[in-house]
């Protein structure tokens, strides 16, 4: 059993006006640091697959079909094993 | 002969009713809804996607809806020419089934922005827009919280030069400007029309401005076109 992470995130291309206004907010608390925030969306899944490899075909496949809108989002996937207790 | 209106109901649509009061009972066509578990549209003359918050809206808005049972004979239809509808969120919904090109995100205001808007006609010949002039401002009701159309340059370019934008939201003057733009839609866009010009997306309400008594009659003319437009054919 694998479990996806997943962030989708607007395309760097395109203003994220929440991650904007947010940022602002950090620099007005003085997190003079902070450069810029973009937010998104993290999903998880849990995935009965035989290896790493087709766990993440698995997830890749339902960002493309429904997770994501590839017209104004981004997708990363992170793949970790789960162990039986 | 009566033009008969399909309009489907999701769970979370609230214009349903909007939509088939207008075209039953303000333009006496014939109307029936078609829920969304149907797997048939029937012998429907034109399918009206209404607006509201199906599936309340999760995962993204008409993200879920795109995949119920009625959706496969929507896209169907649609491709075989018959003429489709999507109104707020059945424009977002017409998005995601890729009847239409481009995305809506969320308003760059962030808010949910309910108010009249001022729409100028850039298309005044499709079965939609036809009793409009080019040109013609019409005000609108807008409801949305998630209307800020998106889609790449070229695409942009594309719906402009191919006629495709049917409205743009602008100011009194007739002009597209910023302050006139309700949620930062590229280029203005309101309201988009596929290839076949048989598919119109747009944010704002027509069917909540149809009667003299709610107000506002601008509406009336979109559903005058499709009306004249369907008993011509």
């Amino acid at each position: 059993m694998f479990k996806a992470n997943i962030t989708i995130t607007l395309r760097t291309s395109i203003l994220d006006p929440q991650g904007k206004a947010t940022g602002h907010a950090l620099g007005e608390l003085g997190y003079k640091a902070v450069q810029s925030v973009r937010i998104g969306k993290y999903v998880e899944l849990e995935i009965d697959a035989p290896t790493h490899a087709e766990a993440a075909l698995v997830a890749k496949s339902a960002c493309q079909d429904l997770l994501a809108n590839s017209v104004m989002e981004d997708y990363h996937v992170e793949i970790q094993e789960l162990v039986a207790n | 002969m009566s033009i008969r209106f399909g309009v489907i109901v999701f769970p979370g649509s609230n214009c349903d009713h909007d939509a088939y009061h207008v075209t039953k009972h303000v333009f006496g066509q014939d109307a029936r809804f078609i829920w969304h578990k149907e797997s048939d549209l029937g012998d429907v003359d034109f399918v009206i996607i209404p607006g509201g918050f199906s599936y309340g809206d999760y995962l993204r808005s008409g993200a879920i809806a795109r995949f119920s049972p009625i959706m496969k004979d929507v896209v169907r239809f649609a491709n075989a020419g018959g003429a489709v509808l999507g109104i707020c969120n059945g424009f977002q919904i017409l998005c995601e089934s890729g009847l239409l090109p481009g995305a809506l995100m969320r308003n760059e205001s962030l808010r949910f922005t309910c108010k009249d808007v001022l729409l100028r006609t850039e298309n005044s010949s499709s079965l939609f827009t036809n009793d409009l002039a080019l040109g013609e401002i019409i005000r609108v009701p807008i409801a949305h919280g998630e209307g800020n159309f998106f889609a790449s340059e070229p695409v942009l370019d594309r719906l402009e030069g191919e006629g495709q934008v049917a409205f743009k939201y602008c100011d009194a003057a007739g002009a597209i400007t910023a302050a006139s733009n309700p949620n930062g839609a590229s280029r203005g866009i309101a309201g988009i029309l596929n290839e076949g010009g048989n598919v119109l997306g747009m944010m704002p309400h027509p069917e909540r401005a149809s009667e003299a008594i709610l107000g506002r009659t601008d509406g009336a003319k979109i559903f005058s076109s499709i009306v004249k437009s369907l008993v011509e054919a």
